[in-house]
């Protein structure tokens, strides 16, 4: 049996989920006999592949770079999964949707900062005027709250996937987390 | 026998998702249904508080009624049929928790109640993995001008127990809700800062009964204030005693 395509990405997050992902520790080994992680930050490929089982998406999308991405990814994904709060609820990244990208780029690069304060303007991604859920952007195929969903409820969810299921996150996991 | 004619009258029968279950004539669904260990939602009710039924939780479906009626204030009546988990309010339950938590900043992994939050566990034991309506991410203002407590209004979520509590319990009524609709928000006197408030006893009641961490100490990070609620019954219980 060929093994199932897994991805994950990291968008607007502080790479908590990666971390809580790798939190499953000796589990890695066992789900690693049945799937193959073809794009993520974690291996070497740079770019998504044509065709890919299961993406899990840490982060908001928050950029312009973001955006394009999560297009990309998900018209080459079968089971898109937002994986944690930032992806279904934009959570700490969409604290600063009550202003404007204008005022967030001066309070980060000229207000907070103490030598030649200036704002990038290029390399760095043009933020979108809000950070939102992945969800308003993309279809999602599965929920997964937590702010990082314990390795516990990854494992879960990627299991339950593996068995046929549609893993049933209401009481496994919370936003907060 | 007077008595016991006087008990019967004043006691109710009715259903609940089919169970028979009795309650007295003072007492609301919300009560009996407790007390029949029927989960029924909300976030506005407070045990020790008068009811205010302005979270909309609890509505539930009455038989004859072509309205929804909150649980909350409605009083049990004899033969009444009460549905409290159909698709109808499972749906309008989660639509209303959506739209709380649409309408505010509620950011749960950076808030002082991470883990001891009502909206949270409850958003978590309705199936609320995620929020289908368009956030608004309103700009609300923080008042950290009291010396021992801090407002932080994109947590609130106008459940007015703090208003209550100050207003029926601590006789103080620093607390009252300015504005209409989506401008509306809790104020401290006349909208001063909570600081210079001259009526403010800081008995630290309203935030005790905050259900989220609008109301929060100072001094606690995330997820290390929870609320101490028990104190609120026994305070309503000993007075309503000593006024007899």
């Amino acid at each position: 049996m060929s093994k199932v395509r897994l991805a994950t990405v990291w968008l607007d997050g502080c790479s908590g989920c990666h971390m809580s992902f790798l939190d499953m520790d000796e589990r890695l080994v066992e789900l690693a006999e049945q799937v193959e992680v073809v794009y993520s930050p974690l291996v070497d490929p740079k770019r998504f592949p044509e065709s890919v089982d299961v993406t899990l998406v840490e982060g908001a999308v928050s950029s312009v770079e973001d955006m394009e991405k999560i297009r990309h990814i998900r018209a080459r994904t079968k089971i898109l999964i937002a994986l944690g709060d930032c992806a279904v609820t934009a959570n700490v990244p969409a604290m600063r949707n009550p202003y404007s990208v204008d005022d967030v780029m001066r309070r980060a690069y000229n207000e907070n900062a103490t030598l030649q304060p200036q704002t990038p303007n290029q390399v760095v991604p043009a933020l979108l005027a809000k950070a939102r859920p992945v969800h308003t952007v993309v279809k999602v195929d599965v929920y997964v709250p937590g702010c990082p969903p314990s390795a516990d409820t990854i494992y879960y969810v990627l299991t339950e996937l593996l068995q046929g299921r549609t893993p049933d996150l209401t009481d496994k996991s919370r936003f907060g987390a | 026998m007077k008595d016991r004619q006087q008990v019967l009258s004043r006691t109710k029968t009715l259903k609940i998702d089919g169970h028979d279950v009795s309650g007295r004539e003072d007492e609301t669904i919300l009560d009996v249904a407790r007390e029949n260990g029927i989960f029924i939602p909300t976030l506005c009710q407070l045990d020790g508080l008068s009811a205010h039924g302005g979270c909309r939780l609890c509505l539930v479906e009455v038989k004859g009624s072509s309205k929804l009626l909150p649980a909350c204030v409605t009083h049990v009546a004899e033969g009444m049929e009460v549905v409290t988990n159909s698709e109808r309010l499972i749906e309008y339950r989660r639509m209303i928790m959506e739209l709380i938590f649409s309408e505010g900043n509620h950011v749960c992994a950076v808030c002082v109640v991470n883990g001891h939050c009502e909206l949270q566990s409850l958003a978590q034991r309705i199936g609320m993995t995620h929020v289908t309506v368009p956030y608004l991410y309103p700009r609300r203002v923080v008042d950290a001008s009291h010396e021992r407590y801090a407002l932080d209004r994109n947590r609130c979520i106008l459940c007015t127990r703090c208003v209550r509590v100050c207003d029926e319990i601590e006789g103080a009524h620093t607390w009252d809700v300015s504005g209409r609709g989506i401008e509306a928000r809790i104020v401290t006197d006349l909208n001063q800062p909570w600081g210079q408030s001259e009526t403010c006893t800081s008995c630290g009641k309203c935030v005790n009964v905050c259900p989220t961490g609008a109301l929060f100490e100072k001094g606690k990070a995330v997820a290390e204030m929870s609320k101490k609620r028990a104190f609120l019954p026994y305070l309503t219980l000993m007075r309503e005693k000593r006024s007899k």
